[in-house]
């Protein structure tokens, strides 16, 4: 399946998951930001991408969990530099490049973006 | 006592399907209100049950089966309404249909998938007609996540969800209750 097959059926799942509509599913476009993607919508989006892709994903593999929580991923509301490393290990799929810069927990969400989707996918399939 | 939007659990096969039905009676008074006569307009009284209530019966029938299935152990709750169609209104008289299957859960939640049907008395040989479907999501309170990677809400530690009227229902339904 190709990158584009992957974003078109990703861009499916979101459209169905978040009712927005398909122009706005960009591959830039993030979750909670631009999409207005809340809580509970994160488990459609893991429930859709299984059905859709055919695979399975186990808990936290997709999104993390707690991070915010973790006193020892987080310190004055930053992921630490140890956060990170774990971070960028336990979710490959996501773009960490600009958040490290500036690693605040409130921007965490923000790293969620449609081709961090397309990208586990694509790892995922290549698997 | 909660309100209860179900009558009777018909059919419980455990973390998967449970079936409830739902009688309705021009004794209850919302009926009246919904829709009460408009002189203005020259309309009689129309009484429908309202597609919200039907959508609450689906909710509660889908979290039993959600909630059934880890023993009433976690904190099941509706949490999104995906998709919901219904084509024809429910009447005084007419008996309606909860037929609900799990589709996928994990310890976070659950989406969950019902089928309404009608059994109209006045047309007996039609037996339960589909009329509408509804795609629901129930999170597990206590394993709810918050925004990607943000932490959930704590909440109190007694199941407050599943109290004694869900399980008053499901043992004069005949099934038994912990």
């Amino acid at each position: 399946m190709t990158r584009d097959d992957i974003f078109a059926k990703v861009r499916d799942v979101l459209v169905d998951a978040l009712a927005v509509d398909e122009e706005d599913v960009t591959a830039k476009a993030a979750l909670v930001k631009d999409l207005r993607a809340e809580s509970i919508d994160f488990l459609d989006i893991v429930f859709k991408l299984e059905q859709a892709f055919g695979f399975k994903i186990s808990q936290g593999e997709l999104f993390p969990e707690n991070v915010a929580t973790d006193p020892a991923y987080v310190k004055d509301g930053k992921i630490t530099p140890d956060g990170l490393v774990a971070l960028k290990s336990r979710l490959p799929h996501v773009d960490f490049s600009s958040f490290e810069k500036d690693p605040v927990i409130s921007k965490v969400a923000d790293l969620f973006t449609v081709d961090t989707l397309v990208n586990f996918v694509q790892t995922k399939l290549n698997k | 006592m909660r309100w209860m939007w179900i009558d009777r659990v018909t059919e419980l096969l455990p973390g998967q399907r449970l079936v409830a039905i739902k009688n309705v009676s021009l004794a209850e008074e919302h009926l009246h209100d919904h829709f009460p006569a408009d002189a203005a307009a020259g309309l009689p009284a129309s009484p429908i049950m309202p597609a919200s209530l039907i959508v609450e019966g689906c909710a509660q029938t889908g979290g039993i089966l959600v909630g059934h299935a880890e023993a009433f152990k976690h904190k099941v709750i509706l949490a999104k309404v995906n998709k919901f169609h219904i084509d024809r209104d429910a009447t005084p008289g007419c008996t309606l249909r909860y037929s609900a299957e799990i589709e996928r859960t994990d310890p976070m939640g659950a989406s969950v998938n019902v089928q309404i049907a009608l059994f109209d008395f006045a047309k007996p040989d039609s037996n339960f007609t589909t009329i509408g479907s509804i795609s629901l999501m129930f999170s597990h309170l206590d394993h709810n996540m918050g925004a990607a990677g943000q932490a959930g809400e704590d909440f109190p530690a007694h199941n407050f969800v599943f109290g004694e009227t869900f399980k008053t229902l499901l043992r004069s339904s005949g099934y038994e209750v912990e």
